[in-house]
């Protein structure tokens, strides 16, 4: 289980994260929501050990992140980027099957991972093509599936930090992929996902983080942190919020 | 451009073209072998016991002059396409050379410091040249490359993007070392200057072999191990190191590689170009990308090219013979141009 306590990040000299306490319970999916600039990134960064923090402490378990070993760490906590670059002509499969690099769990157990995770992803039709010759939406879904893989089948104490996995998709894929992660999660891994869609994250989300200016806002349910003053206060935003007809999560709308 | 050749495939058509590749560059030259008897002869130098008669000539031969340069053109194309690889997956470009981190220019740099300061001090003795000439240029490189990288670390990181200009600032002082060497060089020693530049397999001997061997082997049995963290080094550093690589140490260990074969592959033959950046470039649009193919694959195809090409130099203009460096760089040059272009369309 991951758990930032008190978590502080300096970029330069510059305090961009400040007192950020989470804990990611086993099969929760947390949103991180907020405007540009206000540390999402940045509280990933500091979530996964790719920038120290400058005050407070990450734990793994129940040991600092810090002190894992990389292969060891890598099978527990799986982060995809905003975005990644590889210019090699790689097969697709072949990309997915990095993600088992941390294991030792055989080339035919690996097969088995790769094709599920495909399959998670809605990319399975996209297995014996180049790497090169996707779409941005297509290569972003094969990343999903690589970091799928890397946790694959996805268990209790097992974490996945995704940056805007849904920032490249088509409306469809935006919610069948999240959908995808619910589903992971179904297995007991958790999963902290940086969002700008408010009303996806409304759906998929069990609790939400609001960040502004590198703190945190409000930690919640969707039902408590998506009202309007906070909103306003945050995104400087007016909004009207509703019940979805159907499913009764809020359903945030512009005014 | 994905995998259009299964590996085992490639790795037996490979194995054979060098297989081809050997038997070739031992038979032919100024004294051109019947290609049977060069065979048998191969043999008994392996201990195998095949009839003698008729042989002694094609045994001195090949004892003497073609299996050391055979072993020497094996090697040295070998360690230069490991040493792209590793260049390419470091820098993740596919057009990356193993130039780029100053390990030739300062080999250039120890060769012409030892040509020209031995020759004006005129105090080393005749049988130890060679030697000296060797090690200062494999001092050379691995001094310039240590440097280089040492610019590029900072806070504990390596900055690949500032080591790449670091390389191309140190290769231009290089340079003007060399030339302040060359200005300063009589005749007789600029020639001697010249041709090493231009990189030759001529003259290999047993004495300047080994080194050069031990050090191939150790790099090409050490890199495959590393196959799989250099894969997910082209994803990118950060997604490297979430995939719990050592990002830091497999940098420190790619630059250590490639100094250390090219240092030595350079000492041993000169400057020889294009074959760390072709060679590689020509194994993945057959087998694609992955490591676990393209390391080893790119060592029996750059070791079968050197010798084709030297085969080229030996027999293009016989009896005199081209340096090889002119060979490689008029195949490789072209086709380096055809890459870019076609890369843009």
């Amino acid at each position: 289980m991951l758990r930032a306590q008190n978590l502080h990040i300096q970029r330069g000299r510059k305090t961009v994260l400040a007192g950020v306490d989470l804990l990611l319970n086993p099969g929760e999916v947390l949103g991180v929501l907020g405007p540009n600039g206000a540390g999402k990134s940045t509280l990933l960064a500091g979530l996964c050990g790719e920038l120290r923090p400058s005050q407070g402490q990450v734990w793994l378990d129940d040991r600092p992140l810090a002190h894992w070993q990389g292969a060891e760490r890598a099978r527990r906590l799986a982060v995809l980027p905003q975005s990644s670059t590889l210019d090699f002509a790689f097969r697709v499969e072949e990309v997915v099957g990095m993600g088992r690099l941390p294991h030792q769990s055989g080339r035919l157990r690996d097969e088995q991972i790769v094709a599920a995770a495909l399959q998670a992803a809605d990319a399975a039709h996209l297995h014996g093509r180049s790497y090169l010759a996707l779409s941005g939406g297509e290569r972003q879904r094969v990343h999903l599936a690589r970091v799928l893989a890397q946790l694959w089948p996805g268990e209790t104490g097992q974490t996945l930090l995704l940056d805007e996995p849904t920032s490249m998709l088509d409306p469809l894929h935006q919610h069948t992929i999240l959908q995808a992660v619910r589903e992971f999660t179904s297995r007991g891994a958790a999963v902290l996902v940086i969002l700008h869609d408010l009303n996806l994250a409304a759906r998929y989300c069990d609790r939400l983080l609001l960040l502004a200016s590198g703190r945190p806002v409000a930690l919640d349910t969707p039902r408590q942190v998506l009202r309007p003053e906070p909103l306003k206060a945050v995104f400087g935003l007016d909004v009207l919020v509703q019940d979805h007809p159907e499913r009764g999560h809020p359903l945030i709308i512009a005014r | 451009m994905t995998a259009l050749v299964k590996p085992r495939t490639l790795f037996i058509g490979l194995g054979l073209l060098c297989l081809l590749a050997t038997w070739l560059s031992l038979a032919l030259g100024p004294v051109s072998l019947p290609l049977l008897d060069t065979l048998r002869a191969a043999l008994r130098l392996l201990g195998l016991p095949v009839a003698a008669d008729g042989l002694e000539q094609a045994e001195l031969i090949l004892g003497q002059i073609r299996l050391p340069r055979t072993l020497l053109g094996l090697a040295v194309g070998g360690v230069l396409a490991l040493s792209g690889v590793a260049m390419q997956g470091l820098f993740r470009n596919p057009l990356a050379d193993p130039g780029l981190v100053g390990v030739s220019s300062g080999a250039a740099l120890g060769a012409a410091f030892a040509i020209v300061a031995g020759s004006t001090l005129g105090g080393l003795p005749e049988a130890f040249g060679p030697y000296v000439l060797s090690l200062c240029a494999f001092l050379g490189g691995l001094g310039v490359t240590a440097l280089v990288y040492r610019l590029g670390r900072r806070n504990g990181q390596t900055h690949v993007a500032t080591m790449l200009l670091a390389g191309i600032a140190l290769t231009a002082l290089s340079g003007s070392a060399v030339g302040l060497f060359t200005y300063l060089a009589d005749d007789a020693t600029l020639r001697t200057l010249t041709f090493w530049n231009l990189g030759s397999l001529n003259g290999a001997s047993y004495a300047r072999l080994w080194p050069l061997l031990l050090v191939s082997a150790g790099v090409a049995l050490w890199l495959p191990r590393r196959a799989r963290q250099l894969n997910a080094l082209l994803l990118g550093e950060s997604e490297a190191a979430h995939l719990g690589v050592n990002v830091e140490a497999l940098k420190r260990e790619l630059v250590f590689c490639t100094a250390l074969g090219v240092g030595a592959a350079v000492a041993a033959a000169g400057m020889i170009g294009f074959v760390g950046l072709v060679v590689p470039h020509l194994v993945r649009l057959v087998a694609g990308p992955d490591h676990r193919v393209l390391l080893p694959a790119s060592v029996l195809a750059g070791a079968s090219l050197l010798l084709l090409a030297d085969l080229v130099a030996r027999l293009a203009l016989a009896p005199a013979e081209l340096p090889i460096g002119i060979v490689t760089a008029f195949i490789g040059a072209p086709f380096f141009l055809y890459l870019l272009v076609r890369g843009r369309a």
